[in-house]
């Protein structure tokens, strides 16, 4: 799937918002891509267009291999998605929508019964199959949405934030179903705004901030970008006082404060962690917590987007 | 035919809700039902004045009576569609390769059916009141009420799928339909009505219907108000299956 200049322009109350504002993106066959922002950052957005839910308002996709304006009975047919509603109907039996999801895909009744009941095995719903899906867990729920994207065997699955909203048994297992579909060869684009799932789950990932790709590439490389360590440290009282005490160290590269917390991204944190320490002592200043640790991709977005990802998606 | 095989296969997922839920055919009978009991006597008297159609009290007022059922049964469809919206059903339909038209005219031939079995029984229930009808005549009517289902039904698809939520479809399709009716002659016959308020409902296609409904319960088969309202109809409803296709094809949940 490769995307040029994808645009989504919205009118809201005469004003036009540009929700998605030329985004550029490279999904190789095969991988699972993360696709990461906050709320409203333009994520569904761009996931609807490509799985041809809205039309883009300027550029160019080939999903699937299909041209996105062009042909998008193909890309259908190629494609699984599941949204972040799910799309299972509370009055009816999970069974009975895995079957007709089958039957919409043009499966003789016979072959979509026999895939249902595959998929009933494979995502271990065989207690529930034949309930009403309003009685469902919330992980139940989701493993069905998860089957209905897949009755078809696609190409390339999209999931619309498929983990929020579960308890982290259910989200476990949930990132177990997407590695193996990764594992039969199925691309898997994902939307989240963990970044622990991003980190644990992808092959590569696109940050997404104001409808515009701010950053991409493997979890490893971006956090390899911001490069040595980052401490995160508080002390009893002014948070502030420390903050202006050590951000002009020659050994700190930046310093914010961030939820209440001292952030310095290091060159070597073996190397400033007892330069810290001095400096504190020397000013009195008593400290309470300190942390050292390698830059996760939480630090990979509050460096690219001033902000944290944790504090815009609560 | 693609077309046809999914058109059924959205028919089946519909029909299969609704006969899991027969309660609501009693209930949308419920209402004419009590028109006919609680309302049709007092017009035994007015029957009598001049301009009043031909054909008795009940012959007169059951025809409106099923149109009313067409109309005020399928102006409600939109409610469940906009439910199904909020679960995001419409949204992993519309992802499937399935015809958009299918998506619309499958679940609106439900409604269709679910109407026509009502009228069939209000029919039935109003023989014993002194209605006359010709077998071959509530099978015309029966074909000519199923069509304004369907009409309305799509109407009501289509403007669900616009407002997208409960509070913005009730008091628009519910304070459009009540003009529609009133100028229909459904409760009393338009002939008997002052000329301007008849020069107004002239453009109410609804009156059409109600006019075609009442010359087939007097046997007038033959008459040509019965082709006018059923090609109405027919028209209407294609125009109105072909916006609400459009609808589901471009829907944003």
């Amino acid at each position: 799937m490769e995307t040029r200049g994808l645009r989504r322009v919205f009118k809201s109350r005469g004003r036009q918002v540009e929700a998605v504002a030329g985004v550029d993106l490279d999904v190789r066959r095969g991988e699972i891509f993360g696709f990461l922002g906050p709320n409203g950052a333009g994520k569904t957005t761009t996931l609807r267009m490509l799985s041809t839910l809205l039309a883009p308002s300027g550029g160019t996709a080939r999903v699937a291999g299909c041209d996105l304006a062009t042909q998008p009975g193909k890309i259908r047919e190629r494609i699984g998605y599941v949204g972040q509603a799910g799309g299972a109907d509370r009055e009816i039996t999970g069974r009975t929508e895995l079957v007709f999801q089958g039957r919409l895909y043009g499966m003789p009744t016979a072959a979509a019964q026999k895939r249902a009941a595959e998929l009933i095995v494979m995502l271990e719903l065989d207690g529930a199959a034949d309930r009403k899906v309003g009685t469902y867990s919330g992980g139940q729920k989701r493993r069905l949405d998860i089957g209905l994207g897949l009755v078809h065997d696609p190409e390339l699955l999209f999931l619309d934030e498929p983990t929020t909203g579960l308890d982290p048994q259910s989200r476990a297992r949930v990132w177990e179903e997407v590695r193996k579909m990764h594992d039969r060869g199925t691309t898997v684009f994902l939307t989240t705004h963990y970044l622990d799932e991003a980190d644990a789950l992808c092959d590569r990932v696109a940050i997404i901030d104001y409808g515009k790709i701010v950053a991409e590439g493997t979890p490893e490389e971006l956090k390899r970008a911001i490069a040595g360590d980052v401490v995160t440290f508080t002390v009893a009282g002014e948070q502030q006082r420390a903050l202006d005490l050590v951000k002009d160290q020659d050994f700190v590269r930046e310093a914010r404060l961030e939820n209440g917390s001292v952030h310095l991204y290091v060159d070597r944190g073996e190397v400033a962690m007892p330069a810290i320490l001095r400096l504190l002592d020397g000013a009195s200043l008593q400290l309470m917590t300190v942390e050292l640790h390698r830059p996760s991709l939480d630090d990979v977005f509050l460096r690219q987007t001033g902000r944290s990802l944790r504090e815009t998606a609560a | 035919m693609k077309l046809i095989r999914d058109t059924w296969l959205v028919f089946g997922r519909y029909f299969g809700l609704f006969i899991h839920n027969p309660v609501w055919v009693a209930l949308g009978v419920l209402q004419p039902v009590l028109y006919l009991v609680l309302f049709a006597p007092l017009l035994k008297p007015i029957a009598a004045m001049r301009g009043f159609p031909p054909g008795g009290a009940y012959n007169v007022f059951v025809p409106g009576l099923l149109v009313q059922l067409g109309m005020f049964g399928a102006a409600g469809v939109g409610f469940s569609l906009i439910a199904e919206l909020r679960m995001g059903v419409i949204e992993r339909l519309r992802v499937t390769p399935v015809s958009r038209v299918a998506l619309l005219f499958g679940r609106a031939l439900r409604d269709m059916f679910s109407i026509v079995l009502q009228s069939l029984i209000l029919i039935l229930i109003a023989l014993p009141f002194g209605l006359s009808i010709h077998p071959l005549g509530i099978v015309v009517v029966l074909a000519l009420i199923g069509l304004i289902g369907l009409l309305t039904a799509s109407i009501g698809y289509a403007v669900a799928l616009a407002v997208k939520s409960e509070d913005s479809y009730a008091p628009i399709v519910f304070t459009s339909a009540l003009p529609i009716l009133l100028l229909s002659g459904v409760l009393l016959p338009m002939s008997i009505a002052p000329q301007w308020l008849q020069n107004i409902a002239a453009i109410n296609p609804l009156l059409y219907a109600v006019d075609a409904a009442r010359h087939v319960f007097n046997d007038n088969l033959g008459d040509p108000s019965v082709l006018k309202g059923v090609v109405i109809l027919v028209v209407l409803s294609v125009v109105a299956v072909v916006i609400g296709a459009r609808q589901f094809g471009r829907a944003v949940a």
